[in-house]
């Protein structure tokens, strides 16, 4: 399936450079999502690819009645907190049964911050990228409100801001119309802080969350992903999403 | 094309201006729907965070697939060689060109931000995105069906018809396969990925586009006093018939296959059995009323030479394509996704349950806003320019046939 799902994008990538070169000879004022990306790695100093955040979740640790990182969460980006229909949540806790033996889990779920992220693909201006560490968000400058994202992505992580916005966080800017998800607090990363709800997990919660780099072999993540199993949701899909859970297989 | 005579229509004082001007109200209607979800923002729809393509979607996908379907009889005449066609010819790229502005006006001022559509979206493309693509498939595609028009209506350009005919008809496929495709890289949502959504889409703007065409065609006659004979009237008929055949057939292959994967059982059966709403939409909408009741009537040895009732059957195919592609949209959305297969799934944010929606009017009077603007470029168009032939009547239709070509 995975194989599948590369080799489709593989296609579609190709098709799409077949069909840039014959639709559209000499229209290319075009800024892809992935040279923009580049661009901004260029002005933050490091290279592509170097870094990859990411988190692993304990679900052993994570309980069923604690929203410690959801409600840090709206906190630090001004979110209402409101779980209607039409509210925007960047991080939900999930209940899961399983069917056959009754065993149930609590686990977060927010944006996977995939490494062949749907949501950039089927992007139509590159509103929807991914930065050079990893991180998956939006340009709300360049975001049109087609929600295409939000139909591709596998995790049901985007969000689209229907109500109208007040009291923002300068930091995070967000824009009725515009998309949005869960973008691991890269406002505090590029402070050397981590995401708020890890912090919020780890001081009054159950501290189920473990973030940092998956690509420096000697982070403390790296070394438990290499000596325990863990699960990426819908691995099928071939999203290799930098989020993983351990306890649930 | 010497024996058939194209005339712009008479104006016939007030109905005609009465037409333009209800179709007129009807836009309205639409553009203050769009600016009202502009100003105080999609919260004013029935979307939300599950169901994030709504109505309009409904209706711009329709006409988009119906305007690629419309330009089939045009292609039947220049491509396959088919002369009785041809004088249908200018009509189907005009009604083309027509659903494709309606449509894509309706996609446009649905987005969260339509003013950034010339800011934005038309400087900066990702191409690795469909969306993106089908701006140069859409775009591309009206240049051409114009383009097409052009050679066939300017005598000078006569020659050039069949070529352009041939870029236009393979222009279309494109077009259809891009709108299925939006769907079919879908592939986390269990009713879309399928790599038979678009040739399923194909077959269905074959069948939408010629039921539009065939009731503005009639129509327009009628109003204008002009006759169409029974050769092409039958004709056309018969092409619906097959069109609609072969839909059925389409959409049987597709939800057959789609059992196949264990893992899509579950909303198969949803889709089928007991999905409430969206289960009669399918089985009442979409299967009774959009395809087994036209193609009994238009079997029917009485009723399929009646042009009341092949313009009901028309009809229907119509409505059988909206609630289809109501169906297609609302309910792949409104099931939900299944992140841990085997799990139950239950959060704040709906995960595990399958989604309501309740649509606004004002995601129905952009939709309808949409289909009028498509039908008054049409009726401004045949009044204009020469676009309809003077006469579709047995004898003008036959010598014309004869003539071959
Ligand atoms: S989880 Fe969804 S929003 Fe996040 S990167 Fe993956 S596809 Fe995009
Ligand atoms: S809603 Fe915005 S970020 Fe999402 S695909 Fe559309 S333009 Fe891109």
């Amino acid at each position: 399936m995975s194989e599948v799902n590369k080799e489709r994008r593989q296609l579609l990538g190709a098709g799409a450079a077949v069909a840039s070169l014959v639709v559209a000879p000499g229209v290319f004022l075009v800024t892809a999502g992935k040279g923009r990306a580049d661009e901004e790695a260029g002005e933050a100093g490091p290279q592509w690819g170097k870094v990859r955040w990411g988190m692993l979740v304990d679900t052993a640790k994570c309980s069923s009645g604690c929203t410690q990182c959801v409600s840090a969460c709206d906190k630090e980006n001004h979110l209402s907190g409101e779980t209607l229909p039409t509210s925007s949540q960047w991080i939900r806790k999930m209940e899961l049964t399983d069917r056959e033996t009754g065993k149930s889990y609590s686990l977060p779920m927010m944006c996977q911050h995939c490494d062949n992220a749907p949501c950039v693909d089927v992007c139509p201006t590159g509103a929807s990228f991914k930065r050079w560490d990893g991180i998956v968000s939006v340009d709300r400058h360049l975001c049109i409100g087609c929600r295409y994202c939000l139909m591709a992505c596998p995790y049901k992580a985007r969000s689209f801001v229907h109500h109208p916005v007040t009291d923002q966080n300068p930091d995070v800017p967000r824009g009725q119309g515009c998309a949005e998800s869960c973008d691991f607090c890269k406002h505090r990363i590029d402070e050397g802080q981590i995401p708020a709800c890890v912090e919020a997990c780890g001081s009054t919660g159950g501290g189920a969350l473990l973030f940092g780099d998956l690509n420096d072999p000697k982070s403390e993540i790296s070394q438990r992903v290499a000596t325990i199993a863990t699960l990426q949701v819908r691995a099928d899909l071939g999203t290799e999403p930098a989020v993983r859970y351990e306890g649930i297989l | 094309m010497s024996s058939v005579v194209f005339r712009e229509i008479e104006s016939r004082g007030k109905g005609y201006y009465g037409i333009l001007a209800a179709l007129g109200v009807v836009i309205l209607a639409g553009l203050a729907a769009a600016y009202n979800m502009e100003t105080r923002g999609h919260i004013i729809t029935g979307m939300n965070q599950q169901i994030v393509w709504g109505l309009p979607h409904v209706f711009a996908v329709f006409m988009i697939v119906a305007a690629s379907g419309a330009l089939n009889v045009a292609s039947i005449g220049s491509v396959f060689g088919k002369s009785m066609y041809k004088p249908l010819a200018p009509l189907s790229g005009l009604l083309a060109i027509a659903l494709l502005v309606g449509g894509l006006t309706v996609l446009m001022l649905d987005l969260g931000r339509p003013d950034r559509i010339v800011t934005v979206a038309m400087t900066h493309f990702n191409f690795s995105s469909i969306f993106a693509l089908n701006v140069f498939l859409y775009t591309g595609f009206m240049t051409i069906v114009a383009i097409y028009l052009w050679t066939m209506m300017e005598r000078r350009m006569n020659p050039f018809t069949k070529a352009a005919g041939v870029a236009a008809f393979i222009w279309r496929l494109l077009l259809t396969t891009g709108t299925g495709s939006i769907f079919g890289f879908l592939v986390a949502r269990q009713l879309y990925d399928s790599a038979l959504l678009a040739p399923t889409f194909i077959v269905m703007s074959f069948a939408y586009g010629l039921a539009i065409f065939i009731l503005v065609l009639m129509a327009a006659y009628n109003w204008t006093g002009r006759e169409i004979g029974d050769v092409i009237m039958m004709r056309l008929k018969k092409l619906l018939a097959i069109f609609i055949a072969a839909m059925l057939y389409f959409v049987a292959v597709y939800h057959v296959t789609n059992i196949y994967y264990a893992e899509r059982r579950a909303v198969e059966a949803w889709l089928l059995l007991h999905g409430g709403i969206q289960t009669e939409l399918f089985w009442i909408g979409q299967i009774l009323v959009g395809s087994i009741l036209p193609l009994v009537i238009l079997f029917h040895p009485k009723w399929g030479k009646s042009r009341a009732m092949i313009a009901s059957a028309c009809g229907l195919v119509i409505v059988g394509g909206l609630i289809q592609m109501y169906v297609t949209i609302i309910g792949g959305q409104a099931y939900p996704l299944v992140l841990f297969p085997g799990m139950k799934e239950s959060s704040t944010f709906y995960d595990g349950v399958v989604h309501p929606y309740y649509p606004s009017g004002y995601e129905l009077f952009l939709g309808l806003g949409g289909v009028a603007i498509a039908l008054f470029i049409v009726a401004v168009g045949i009044k204009v320019l020469r676009f309809l032939p003077e006469s579709l009547e047995d004898h003008v239709v036959r010598a014309h046939h004869g003539e071959g070509h």
